[in-house]
């Protein structure tokens, strides 16, 4: 398997800048997966880490060696793409087997490589089909397959679970999750939907307009994000933003409210108070920081959202484990949890954590 | 699956481990390599390369050189009398009288087979996205006339107009629209129709297949709203048919009228631009020019001046189609 | 209008107009057979008859066995073929070089293509007959193949990028991490499903070759080199009178467009919205 280095990587289309001073250290066997919005360029850096794009700036390395200008062939990178690509004139066999057809790999190592991958997908029954006669979730294992089939230094892959349905997503995704561990290979993941990042993922890397926000394990993101975008853009529900000032160890809350948090310093330049729904508590009218009027009850089962609307702070959503008793129009009294109150600069970084403190 | 299929894939790993091939081949490709951008900006010539020289040697070089023989005086019947004259073949051709009849007879010619083809064509569009029996092999019959040689569609309808042979003289005649049965294509008067009829017959389906494909984009629920608004066929027709065509037809007919303008072979075969200079269009002339008197200095002036022609009308038609775009 | 529900009066007038359009577009067609069946003794006799009052096959003899018509048809077949296997070949490379690559040069790249479809063919009929000439091909099929292939690549360029642009990009990607160079993904995975894309393309151009007249006539006057269309007009012109003969050569002309034309008709509307410009 394969280390995968990063140095100061940057790609550009004519004077557009796509991707900027992208560094970035895939350990061998590592799970790593980049998220971001749509346009971010997770599938741009992707891509040229499969040298499908050219790189404009920096240097790549795979296990030491630079390759910015090996081409796909010669960087022995597997890849799954989000249309699946197979090869509408190849059966099953033959897709699998393609890249050792193309490496004139003997026919009958060929033929009995595709049987073990095939029969681990649970594809054997299927072979000799064409893939128009697969169904979705058949063919993203035929793609898998293909990927396997070739032991590649590193899998790549490009929104793979997109285009299936809920449930399919749920059971690929742990078919991944499984893969990645049985095989113990460098796998670089790419996809904007954040749970199949904090499932899969030993470490996430957060992209936004061309640059990296912030890298870690999915743990690190969800308690320790460095910035509103990361705060905001992992963890669902959404976490709640509010704006807030701030002055020694006390933020004050549009409507006056006062929240002192056990932080030594750099509250001056507090502009806003972050908290996930999950880290406001509901307690007795003595112990609450904000009182405020239950607009709306989502019942899931499992958890119930609670939107409730402050005043001048605007709208909170509290989310409650189980089936909550609460309902729109009552009044309702919420503490924050201090330890996981997120407090952001008017840049948008996060200011030194309170639980860092704590810790 | 489970634990089976978990050594499965340890098999597959330790086999895999022995043959290495990228990794081993790697370094000899790599010794060798020029960059990927470099490679990004080399590779579409190698697969256009060879239209592109192609191009230029048949087309583009030849045009050239056509130009510069408007300069001079090759006649290939009087070998010895050969070099650049100036403009010499313009003055000719500025007092050359067949040539401004020539140029009279290309409006006619290509006014009414753009006019009679659009509408005919427009009118078999419509039909064929109608609804009716044994539609495939009718779109199949009549769209044939288009997959018909051009030298065959001219012999045909030349010997369709001869009164020995073809029907349509004494047709005419029983119509009264002729005195008697005679070859339309021998009197001067009225020869042109001959190989505007055959242009006809010929581009008819041109345009229904262009139309046909233009009209089955439209979407069909704006009929069905149009119909729930109580408006009438007619009034489909002309507030959403038309207008959703009008850039399709606008299109079709520029370019249609340049090719037509330039189309010499339905003349050439019918009439060979007789009797007496009356069928010729400047293209026929052209060729005439150069393939009976081998005369290639004159043949390629009055080229020049079509070629001058076409850019014209085609400049106006970019200006008004701007304009109107504006709108 | 196809789905107003239909009054008799204006379904018996659709019909009406069908009918009119099918006659004016076999007319022609249907005299050509007519004549080239009919015996020569009857062709004044039967005159505007519609149907003749006896058949022959004397004159499809005749112009196989006591004519150079096979020769004609011969020499047209191989420039036809040579033509269309080069034009589709040539023609593949630029559209997918169109279809997949942005590069510098490519808008006036295409520009100069489309120009080449507006200007006059027959200002450079003179040129490239002196050059031509020059090289000593004249009366050679070659050079009809050569300047034929010329003429034709601009449009088939277009067809054929239509084709690749349907073709996901994604697949010849996934091939190049599968180990293939890109040439490989082009013959290996593009290729096999371009397949109906390349029998369109070879379709138009042979139809176009077959049919071209006024280059071959300035280019070949050599009997035995001479195409069909100038060796039917050649003969024409010799022989005026032998009507049916020359209807039967003209009926025998046409089957290979009118086979190809049945092949390529599900490509038209596709081909002539793409490039739309090509007669």
């Amino acid at each position: 398997m394969a280390r995968i280095e990063l140095k100061g990587v940057a790609k550009r289309y004519g004077s557009v800048e796509v991707l900027r001073d992208i560094d970035l250290e895939i350990g061998d066997g590592e799970f790593i997966v980049l998220v971001g919005p749509s346009g971010c360029g997770k599938s741009t850096l992707l891509r040229m880490i499969a040298g499908l794009e050219p790189i404009s700036g920096g240097d790549f390395f795979i296990d030491g060696t630079r390759m910015n200008d090996a081409r796909p062939r010669e960087r022995d990178i597997a890849m799954v793409f989000q249309s699946y690509a197979l090869y509408p004139h190849m059966d099953v066999a033959r897709n699998m087997g393609f890249s050792m057809e193309i490496r004139r790999r003997p026919p009958a190592e060929r033929t009995s490589r595709v049987k073990q991958a095939a029969e681990t997908l649970g594809l054997s029954a299927l072979t000799e089909r064409l893939p128009r006669a697969l169904s979705g979730g058949q063919r993203q294992r035929v793609a898998m397959g293909r990927a396997i089939v070739r032991d590649p230094r590193a899998f790549l892959f490009d929104e793979p679970l997109s285009n299936l349905d809920a449930a399919l997503r749920v059971e690929m995704r742990l078919e991944i999750a499984r893969l990645h561990k049985r095989l113990g290979a460098t796998m670089v993941y790419v996809t904007h939907d954040q749970v199949e990042a904090l499932t899969l993922a030993d470490r996430i890397v957060v992209l936004d307009g061309g640059d990296i926000q912030q890298i870690g394990t999915p743990l690190t993101l969800y308690e320790r994000p460095a910035n509103k975008f990361v705060a905001c853009f992992i963890g669902s529900p959404t976490m709640n933003v509010v704006p807030a000032t701030g002055r020694d160890r006390t933020l004050s809350l549009k409507n006056g409210a006062q929240i002192a948090l056990p932080q030594s310093a750099g509250l001056e330049r507090a502009a806003e108070l972050g908290i996930r729904p999950e880290h406001i508590d509901l307690v007795a009218p003595e112990d609450a920081d904000l009182t405020g009027t239950v607009d709306l009850v989502e019942h899931l089962g499992s958890d119930t959202n609670v939107y409730v609307s402050i005043g001048d702070v605007g709208m909170l959503m509290v989310r409650r484990r189980g089936n909550a008793p609460i309902r729109s129009g009552e009044r309702i009294f919420l503490r924050l949890q201090r330890e996981n109150t997120h407090v952001f600069a008017s840049d948008g970084s996060a200011l030194a954590h309170a639980s860092a403190e704590a810790a | 699956m489970g634990r089976t299929a978990d050594r499965r894939i340890r098999e597959v790993e330790s086999q895999a481990v022995t043959p290495r091939t990228a990794q081993q081949a790697a370094p000899g490709i790599f010794r060798a390599r020029r960059s990927l951008y470099l490679q990004y900006l080399v590779e579409p010539f190698v697969y256009l390369s060879p239209a592109i020289v192609l191009i230029g040697v048949v087309m583009l070089i030849p045009l050239i050189i056509g130009i510069s023989y408007s300069f001079q005086a090759i006649d290939l019947l009087r070998p010895f009398n050969t070099g650049w004259i100036g403009f010499a073949n313009y003055l000719a051709l500025w007092s050359d009288r067949k040539f401004w009849i020539a140029l009279e007879n290309t409006f006619t010619w290509t006014f009414w087979s753009i006019t009679f083809q659009f509408l005919l064509g427009l009118g078999l569009a419509l039909l064929l996205n109608t609804q009716f029996h044994g539609k495939k092999l009718f779109q199949a019959l009549v769209f044939l006339p288009w997959a018909v040689p051009t030298f065959l569609s001219a012999l045909t309808w030349a010997w369709l107009f001869n009164p020995v042979i073809g029907p349509l003289p004494h047709w005419l005649a029983a119509l009264g629209i002729l005195s008697e049965p005679y070859n339309i294509l021998g009197d001067p008067a009225l020869a042109m129709w001959g190989p505007i009829v055959a242009n006809i017959w010929f581009g008819v389906p041109f345009f229904a297949i262009t139309l046909l494909a233009a009209l089955q984009s439209i979407p069909s629920e704006l009929y069905e709203a149009a119909e729930i608004d109580g408006a009438t066929s007619w009034q489909c027709f002309t507030k959403i048919t038309l207008p959703f065509l009008a850039p399709m037809i606008a299109i079709t007919v520029m370019l249609r009228t340049i090719w037509i303008a330039n189309f010499a072979d339905l003349i050439f075969v019918m009439t060979g631009g007789g009797p007496a200079n009356s069928t010729h269009i400047v293209s026929s002339y052209i060729f005439t020019t150069a393939f009976r008197k081998l005369d290639f200095g004159y043949a390629s002036a009055v080229a020049v001046a079509l070629l001058l022609l076409l850019l014209v009308y085609a400049v106006v038609l970019l200006w008004l189609r701007k304009k109107l775009v504006r709108i | 209008m196809a789905r107003n529900r239909s009054h008799p009066v204006a379904t018996a007038g659709k019909y009406v107009a069908l009918a009119l359009y099918l006659a004016f577009a076999l007319l022609p067609l249907y005299w050509l057979l007519k004549i080239a069946v009919t015996p020569d003794r009857l062709i004044f006799t039967d005159g505007v008859e519609l149907w003749p009052s006896a058949l022959t096959a004397d004159n499809f003899r005749s112009v196989l066995f006591k004519t150079d018509f096979l020769a004609y048809f011969g020499n047209s077949l191989f420039v036809s073929l040579g033509t269309a296997a080069a034009t589709t070949l040539i023609a593949a490379g630029a559209g997918y070089a169109f279809s997949r690559f942005t590069f510098a040069g490519k808008r006036i790249i295409i520009a100069v293509m489309l120009v080449t479809q507006m200007f006059p063919l027959l200002m450079i009929i003179a040129p490239i007959y002196r050059i031509v000439a020059n090289f000593g091909m004249l009366n050679s099929l070659t050079s009809l193949i050569a300047v034929y292939t010329a003429f034709n690549i601009p449009f088939a360029t277009f067809l054929m990028q239509s084709f690749f642009d349907g073709i996901p990009k994604d697949l010849e990607e996934a091939a190049m991490m599968d180990g293939c160079t890109r040439f490989q993904a082009l013959r290996k995975v593009i290729f096999p499903l371009t397949l109906p894309g390349l029998g369109a393309t070879l379709g138009f151009v042979f139809t176009a070759a077959w049919s071209e007249l006024l280059f071959a006539l300035m280019l070949i006057s050599k009997n035995d080199a001479m195409t069909f269309p100038v060796g039917l007009l050649t003969f024409v012109s010799k022989f005026s009178v032998d009507w049916g003969q020359m209807m039967a050569a003209g009926v025998l002309a046409l089957i290979p467009s009118c086979l190809f034309f049945v092949f390529i008709q599900r490509y038209l509307v596709q081909g002539l919205t793409s490039g739309a410009v090509k007669g």
